[in-house]
């Protein structure tokens, strides 16, 4: 493997003319060829179409057209299949669109186009990013990099295993609970969520739209804060997106972080964390003190709440934005004598199991007699969460907390218990329930078996700047090696 | 379980009931826990993380998907249209 992949060092090589972007492409294609028939991280690889990017890029080059403004100019890039890409599948994992064909790209797509990056083919999640290990995935579970036993974490697995066996430099993501972060984390790489409202979701499939947000996967901190510049930015076509200009990211990066206060959640710090993890994160909190960063305690006091609440808000919503796969329009269909009965059969047989209990569990807390006592309040619970959050940043500047309680589990552990399943997002939910930005960054290794931990760093919504700021701090001060055996 | 079924247009078979119908409640069992909360009459519902209303566009005549290209997912058309089963007698 080349030694340096980050985007800035790739960069400054092609635009000299000492490497084309058709070999930093070659080399992506020849690891997707060596494993991904293993990983399953790709369901879905246009390699012609990816070279012909590849090549007009070269060609761009070599006449000495201005790429300035180019900021991911021939960078190979993942997509989740959940995003759109025009003329290219957009399954979302699931038996309801496996033949359903993109009519346009979605806004963030064309910025990566614009940006200059090649679209390299489409990452693997749970069915309509319901899941938190890829198992409920039409096309298979994906396999962690790290130990091919384990699961990549979801729902955007796919993604970040695709950049963590470096099949690609850089993925996109959908997070509507943990699903960048968490994945990221079992995966060794970088996950940034970015604040409800910076990115917009016009060509995201909608799973819950008070919670979804799109953001980047990379190898690097570096490299997800230029992510986040291209795709960031107000799009009149998402009426949630927020009329702030993108920022820049990356020249706030390696300013030091002395003073910057970091509190640390005590609910977060609880029995059933790993003592491995709870071991990677004092180290991480050690390194961040000696980079001048004030460690404070603070107190989240709703967060034995927080799994509750965002279950009742993500199924009802997901239950609304699912009523629109009814055979007529597109995608899968079971013919019926009535429409009603053709609605029943196509949505009977095109949905998988986790879809369907997702669906039922919010049609029931919608249903009038329930609504009340459910939704309702668990929309109000999420009130005393926000005001958590607001009360605990007035004392500091981020959050730190792990990303998840423990390393990758393995295929089949918890697949058959959903709360089980549920209760690994913990950690990430409270994040998009209050909409702050959140990233996963490495922060070491359990021992045996070895694999990646992660940590969670969180900001005040609209502060990524700060947060990618002392995440990339805390790489630079730590350089831990990301390459997993393949 | 079916009559929620019902509500949300799925079919279930017998043993989808069975199964899910036991997990839902087990999940409806670990939710029942926001009863407990402490709630005064000041708080308000969150619908939405980052306020904001009324986002609204300017009322202008813009391209939108052509009608080959919108039709292109469609599992069954004719005649430039969706084609439904018989909807009146």
């Amino acid at each position: 493997m080349n030694k340096d992949l980050s985007f800035h060092c790739l960069q400054n090589q092609m635009r000299a003319g000492d490497l084309s972007a058709q070999s930093v492409l070659q080399g992506c294609l020849d690891r997707i060829q060596a494993h991904n028939s293993s990983l399953n991280a790709l369901i879905h690889l246009d390699a012609e179409d990816a070279m012909q990017q590849a090549v007009q890029i070269d060609q761009a080059i070599q006449r000495g057209d201005n790429l300035e403004n180019k900021p991911l100019l021939g960078i190979p890039v993942a997509i989740k299949d959940n995003i759109a890409q025009l003329d290219q599948p957009m399954t979302c994992a699931s038996k309801m669109l496996r033949q359903f064909i993109s009519p346009y790209d979605a806004t963030v797509t064309r910025a990566l186009r614009e940006a200059g990056a090649v679209l390299v083919g489409r990452a693997n999640l749970d069915e309509f990013a319901m899941g938190s290990s890829t198992e409920t995935s039409f096309h298979g579970v994906s396999r962690n990099p790290w130990d091919k036993d384990r699961i990549p974490g979801g729902s955007s697995g796919g993604s970040a295993a695709a950049v963590s066996a470096a099949f690609c430099l850089g993925a996109l993501g959908s997070d509507t609970g943990g699903s960048i972060r968490q994945p990221a984390s079992y995966c060794g790489c970088v996950g940034l969520k970015p604040s409800y409202g910076r990115v917009s979701r016009f060509g995201l499939t909608a799973f819950a739209s008070s919670l979804d947000q799109i953001g980047p996967l990379t190898l690097k901190v570096e490299d997800a804060a230029r992510m986040l510049g291209v795709i960031a930015g107000h799009d009149p076509k998402d009426s949630t997106s927020v009329k702030a200009p993108s920022e820049d990211y990356v020249s706030g990066l390696g300013h030091d972080i002395k003073g910057m206060k970091i509190g640390l959640p005590s609910e977060y710090f609880v029995e059933g964390l790993d003592p491995e993890v709870r071991g990677a994160i004092d180290g991480a909190i050690k390194t961040l003190e000696n980079l001048g960063a004030l460690i404070c305690p603070i107190s989240l006091p709703h967060t034995e709440f927080a799994i509750a609440t965002y279950y009742v808000i993500c199924t009802a919503e997901a239950s609304a934005n699912l009523a629109r796969f009814d055979g007529i329009r597109y995608g899968h269909r079971e013919e019926g004598k009535d429409p009603l009965e053709l609605y029943n059969r196509t949505r009977g047989s095109g949905f998988g199991e986790e879809v369907k209990r997702r669906i039922l569990l919010g049609t029931y807390v919608l249903s009038s007699g329930y609504y009340d006592a459910y939704y309702l309040r668990a929309q109000k619970v999420r009130t005393l969460i926000r005001q958590d959050f607001e009360r605990a940043f007035e004392k500091v500047d981020l959050m730190l907390t792990p990303t998840v309680p423990s390393t990758a589990f393995k295929l089949g552990e918890k697949a058959s218990d959903p709360l089980q399943m549920y209760l690994t997002d913990i950690f990430t939910i409270s994040a998009n329930l209050v909409g702050n930005c959140g990233i996963s960054i490495p922060c070491g290794f359990s021992e045996n078996p070895r694999l990646p931990i992660g940590l969670q760093l969180m900001g005040r919504p609209f502060e990524e700047q700060k947060l990618l700021q002392v995440a990339y701090a805390y790489e630079q001060a730590t350089q831990w090696k990301m390459e997993p055996p393949l | 379980m079916h009559y929620v079924a019902r509500l949300a247009r799925l079919n279930l078979t017998e043993e989808e009931h069975v199964t899910m119908g036991s997990q839902v409640e087990q999940i409806l069992g670990y939710i029942k826990q926001l009863q407990s909360v402490e709630i005064d009459e000041t708080i308000q519902p969150t619908a939405h993380p980052i306020p904001m209303s009324n986002v609204t566009r300017p009322d202008a005549v813009t391209a939108s998907l052509d009608q080959a290209k919108a039709l292109e997912n469609a599992p069954l058309q004719a005649n430039g249209l969706f084609m439904v089963p018989k909807i009146v007698e």
